[in-house]
This record gives C-alpha cells, structure tokens and sequence, in this order.
C-alpha cells in the first residue's frame, strides 16, 4: 500500500494548522465565487488564481483545491435557486433541484447535492491515489512520438467528438495554437507571431487569456444583453439536513453517480455533461413511472450531483499522470501549475511527487471543509445572489483586471485583457466553445516541443513520428473515432432522412441539401 | 425547396457577422504563415522553428474559408444564454463602448495613479456604465475594494501593485 503511506505523507504535510486555514480559505472563496451567479468553476478558479501568487507551491495547492470543489458546490447552489446552471454540467441538477426548491425543499436538495458531492469527491480522490501512480509509472516511459499522439487524441476528443460544432471546435483550438505561438520560440529564441511587438516577446499569459475568455468575455457578453427585470430567487428555509427518508432515497444515486461520472473523467473523454446526463436517465428508469421526477425527485439531484464531482476527481488521473487536462478548469489548474515551474507531461508526478501527494491530500481536505462549511452556510450563499447586477460584473471586471495585472504588474497586459475580453465575446456571440482554445493555448507549446523531439530524433524523417507502437495504437484510435461518428452520423441520415436529436450547426445546411 | 423545413428557415437572413470572424481567421492564419517564413532555421534543427506555425497558420486559414462557405450555405451561430442574458434585443452597443473606455483609460493611466485610484474608477465606473444611478456608494466600494485589494497584495502576498502617485502615502 505504498499509495497511502504516500497519501499519508501528503495529509500530513496538508494538516498544518496553517494550509488548512488556506484550505478553509479556499474553500469559502471558491465557493463565494461559484455561488455568483453566472460564475462556473472554471471561471471561477481562473478569477482567484492572482490569490495564490505570493505563496508556496503547497499552499497554493491546497488552496486551489479547496477553489475548485468550492467553486463547484457554488454552482449547484445557483442551480438550485435560481435554475441557472453556471455550466453545462449542472443542468441536471438544476432540472429537479429546481423543482424541489419552488417546492419548499431547497434545503434538502442543497444537502443531497452537497453529501453526494463529497461522498463522490472522496472515493474519486481515493481512486486517483491508486490509479494515478500506476498510470505515471506506464507514462514516464513513453517516448515523445507517443505522447504527442496522446495529445493529439485528447484535441480531437475534446474538439471533434464531443463538441456539437466540429466546425467552430477546430476553430477554437486553432485560435488557441495561435495564440499559444506567440512570443519566443523554446528552441531558437526567435519571436514568433509578435505583430512587430517587443511586449509580446515573453509570451502571453496563460492566466490573462483565461481571465480575458472566460471572465471579462462574459461580463462584456451579459452588459451587452443584460437582462432588465429582476430574477425570482427562491428562499432557502427549513432545517438544512435530510430526514431519514430523504437519505435513504438518496445514497444509491450518490454511489451510482459516483460509478457512472468517475470512470468519464479519468478517460480524457472531456467533460461531465455526459455522466451527469447519463446518471439522471438512469435514477429516472429505476425510480419507476410513479416517480416524481419531473416535480422535483430527490434522486435526479443526488445522482448527477455526484456523477460530476466523481467526473472532476477523475480528471485528475489524466492531468497527473499525463499532464493533460481535458476540463476547461482543469487546464487552468494545470496553467497554475506551471507558474511554479511545473510543467505539464508524465513528468509532473515522479518530478514532484510530494507536491503531487499534497494536492491530492489536500482534495481529501478541501472535500470534507466544504460539508463541514457548507451546510449551515447556505442560506448565507443564497443571499449573494440578490447581488445587485451592475455590482456583480463591475465586480468580474475588477478582479478579472486586478488578476491579469498583479499577475506580471505590466499594464500591458491589461490591453491584452481587453483583446481577450474581446475575443471571449466573439467566441459567446459566435458559439465558439472555449474548452478547444483553452486546451490548444496550453498544450500547443508542449505538443510542438514532442513534435521537434520526436523528428530531432529521426533526423527529420517522418517515420520519427510513428516509430513506437503505442504512437501507432493511438493514431489508431484518433483514426476511429474521427471515423465512427461520421459514418455513423451518414448511415443514420441515410436510413432516418430526418436530423436525429441535437446535431451540429453546421449540420443544417447538409440536412437541407438532402430533403430538397 | 422541400416542405419539411423549417417555415422561417429560407426566409432567416445569412449572419453576416459570421463573415468578418471569417475573414479575421483568414488573416489571422495568413499572418502566422507569413511571419513563419521570416524564421531562420538553424543548423541541425530538422524542423526548426517554421514547421509549427505554417500548419497551425494555413489549417486556421482553411477554417475560416471553410466557416465562410458555411455561413453562405445558411450557418447560424446559437449565441450563449446565460441567466442574465436577454437575447430577444439587439447587443447594447452603448454599455459596451463605455466599458471599454473605462478599461482602456484603467490601462492607459495605471503607471501614474496607481492601482488604489485606478481599481476604484474601474469599479465605479463599470457600474455606472451597467447602470447603478448610486455614484457616490459605487465610489466608496470602488475605494474599498482597491485599497484593500492593494494591501492584501502588497502585504499579504508580497506583490507590489503600482502605487502611482500614492506613492508613499499606502
């Protein structure tokens, strides 16, 4: 069991009576942001991480973990009470959350969600501890032909297969390259992609883009179309725990959930929407037609609930392992990560275990903070939302500013934030999903140092790139799934002659060609 | 055309929003490949510098062409909802331009107020500009928010943001 001696290690370096102030700490400000409305986790992250700047490597960690299930649980309290889903993955929540709250039991159904997301958060966590070393071991031995592969597969899955526009994913990831090209090139030292600009030398910013994108794109989308009346909050009443029976029904969706999402996150197959969508179906088949789903079931909140915490556990195999984040708040973790010198790839576990070690302990801590926290602080959270709206996002844009400032201290980069800020509303107005450009902006770099290595190595010959097996397998794979969904998708419109469910917006114009 | 349309479907004008993202992509992407070629390429460098940006520069360029032809054959973007986000009226063009000048003049001054000044602007002049008519609170929090923010930084975190022209008085 050397996992948790490790662990143990890591706990005990976490349980200082200092980081767990940073953890408690984290923890009320992630949730704090979260629970904004219109604030996800990843945004949410992305606008805290200037907070952490002048600390240690540990502390840091420890306070993003508690950032990040805060931010987390902060967004189910919004889709709770407001049925505003902050990100996609908390639509389920928000479909019978909602329901259970217009009905008197917001409390109960903050509970369900805040137990079922630390129950999956802690048994993804401790799946993480034993599968991420295992699969750090196979990884260091991957040579750079392999690894580029691999991240070639986790684009495309990110890109083309998950999203619902192949067309404007590819155009966000190819948006994120770019921008990931500017500055010094890592071998040569020449500036590449700089506009005739000696500011741009030194790279942009990875905190800047994503506080640009995510925080300063949407507070600039919503002034643009702000809603003029006012939202109908519901008030969260009553005792704030479950009674035996709500329990009862709840803790099978909370395992169930637990067992559908993990598994999602530690493939990089991306995402949580499919779990939690997934884990919703199912607790509707098995709770039976006299159910009430659809008034506001117990069970349609406990089960997506824990199916996304579980989900976000299990991104952490692939980001620690690999180095590859597959969730837009992963790569901002990661984007932290690399402030302190540490840099995505199979390295990051055996070059710093113990920071390794810490942050999955501090999880652990974070988790359980957020139960002991959390729970008799809702009604408190519930109030923020009342936040008068031009203080809301006057708010985003101070601290968005302040981040992407304190971060270097140039004011250049404020004018960076402001292109970005500009760039994420596009992306908002056009429908470009930002997970691509996130991921392109971050692993851009690092691809193109495998793809240098890899031919270094050949001498420039292309057999460079495929000359390990693993390299092969897995263009295999890129090769099937790019494949399979198209044919798939040809041989359903062939035989239904009619658009099948939610496709991709491009695919209209192909859909019209056909029936005409 | 078929009936099985949708009935607003032909009669939807082409987005031509779409077209200037387009040409953006284009140009984007032409620049990239452009500035790749201005690279010198070392000795035993089997790839150097240019191999990356001339695929990553001419596949955006083949995007943008292809978003275009996408746009003409009847593409329309879903724009993002948000709880509070109304997209039954047009974009307030107004509350933008103001935001961006506000951002615009936070930049451009920051070296000379300082960050104590600037973040309290920035803040009361954004909820001016979303449409709080309480100036005078606005500011006060605005004050708050960038002075504490200074000291927290500066004290708590040991990052020095500018103190501009309050220089020795924080």
């Amino acid at each position: 069991m050397e996992s948790l001696d490790l662990l143990w290690g890591g706990l005990s370096a976490a349980a200082t009576p200092e980081n767990l102030m940073w953890a408690a700490l984290g923890v009320l400000l992630g949730t704090f942001v979260g629970v904004l409305p219109g604030i996800g986790p990843a945004m949410a992250v992305a606008l805290l991480l200037p907070v952490t700047y002048g600390l240690e490597p540990a502390q840091a960690f420890i306070m993003f973990a508690g950032i990040y299930y805060g931010g987390m649980y902060g967004g189910s309290t919004t889709s709770i009470l407001l049925n505003t889903p902050g990100e996609s993955a908390s639509v389920m929540t928000a479909i019978e959350g909602n329901r259970m709250a217009k009905r008197g039991r917001a409390a109960q159904a903050l509970a369900t969600a805040a137990i079922g997301s630390f129950i999956a958060g802690t048994i993804g966590t401790m799946l993480v501890v034993f599968l991420a070393p295992t699969m750090a071991d196979l990884a260091v031995e991957i040579g750079a032909p392999s690894f580029l592969a691999v991240i070639l597969l986790a684009m495309v899955l990110v890109t083309g297969v998950l999203g619902s526009s192949r067309l404007r994913g590819f155009i966000a990831l190819f948006v994120g390259l770019t921008i990931g090209l500017v500055g010094l090139d890592l071998n040569t030292a020449q500036s590449r992609v700089d506009f005739g600009s000696t500011l741009l030398a030194d790279r942009i910013d990875i905190v800047v883009v994503a506080v640009g994108v995510f925080a300063l794109g949407e507070a600039l989308w919503v002034a643009a179309h702000l809603r003029r009346k006012p939202l109908e909050i519901i008030p969260v009443g009553g005792t704030p725990w479950l009674s035996r029976e709500d329990f009862g029904r709840s803790w099978k969706p909370w395992l169930r959930g637990t067992a559908i999402g993990f598994p999602f996150g530690a493939v990089p197959a991306g995402g949580a929407e499919t779990p939690t969508f997934l884990s919703y179906l199912l607790e509707r088949r098995l709770a039976g037609k006299k159910s009430e789903f659809g008034q506001g079931a117990i069970e349609g909140v406990a089960g997506p609930e824990a199916a996304n915490n579980a989900s976000a556990a299990g991104t952490f195999v692939p980001l620690l392992a690999l180095g590859l984040p597959v969730t837009a708040t992963a790569s901002i973790m990661l984007a932290a990560f690399q402030n302190y010198g540490i840099e995505p790839g199979p390295q990051l576990m055996t070059e710093h275990s113990d920071l390794v070690w810490t942050l999955l302990a501090s999880l652990l801590i974070g988790n359980t903070l957020l139960l002991v926290l959390n729970l008799p602080l809702a009604p408190l959270w519930a109030k923020l939302l009342r936040t008068p709206r031009p203080y809301l996002y006057a708010g985003i844009l101070f601290f968005a500013s302040l981040g992407a400032y304190a971060a270097r201290q140039r004011a250049f980069d404020l004018v960076l934030l402001l292109v970005f800020g500009a760039l994420g509303f596009a992306m908002r107005r056009f429908a470009i999903p930002v997970l691509p450009l996130i991921l392109g902006l971050i692993l851009g770099p690092t691809m193109e140092l495998k793809f240098r290595e890899a031919l270094a190595l050949s001498g420039g010959d292309a057999s460079g790139l495929v000359n390990e097996p693993l390299a092969v397998i897995v263009y295999v794979i890129i090769a099937l799934a790019v494949a399979v969904p198209l044919v798939l998708g040809a041989v359903l419109r062939g035989r239904n002659n009619t658009p099948s469910g939610p496709t991709d917006p491009s695919g209209p114009a192909d859909q019209k060609e056909m029936v005409s | 055309m078929s009936t099985t349309l949708e009935p607003d479907a032909p009669t939807r004008a082409v987005d031509r929003g779409q077209y200037l993202l387009a040409t953006l992509l284009v140009a984007l992407g032409g620049y990239t490949v452009y500035d790749a070629t201005t690279l010198n390429v070392g000795f035993g460098d089997p790839v150097g510098p240019r191999a990356f940006p001339y695929v990553v520069g001419s596949v955006l360029l083949v995007l943008g062409i292809l978003l275009a032809v996408a746009t003409a054959r009847g593409d329309r973007p879903q724009a993002e909802e948000g709880e509070d986000v109304d997209l039954t009226h047009p974009a307030d063009w107004a509350t933008l331009a103001k935001l961006v000048v506000v951002l615009v003049f936070t930049a451009a001054t920051l070296g000379v107020l300082g960050w104590a000044i600037n973040g309290a602007i920035l803040f009361a002049g954004s909820a001016w500009a979303l449409g709080s008519r309480t100036l005078v609170r606005d500011i006060l929090i605005g004050i708050v928010l960038s002075v504490g923010s200074w000291y927290a930084f500066y004290v708590g975190l040991g990052i020095p943001l500018s103190p501009g022209i309050l220089d020795g008085i924080l």
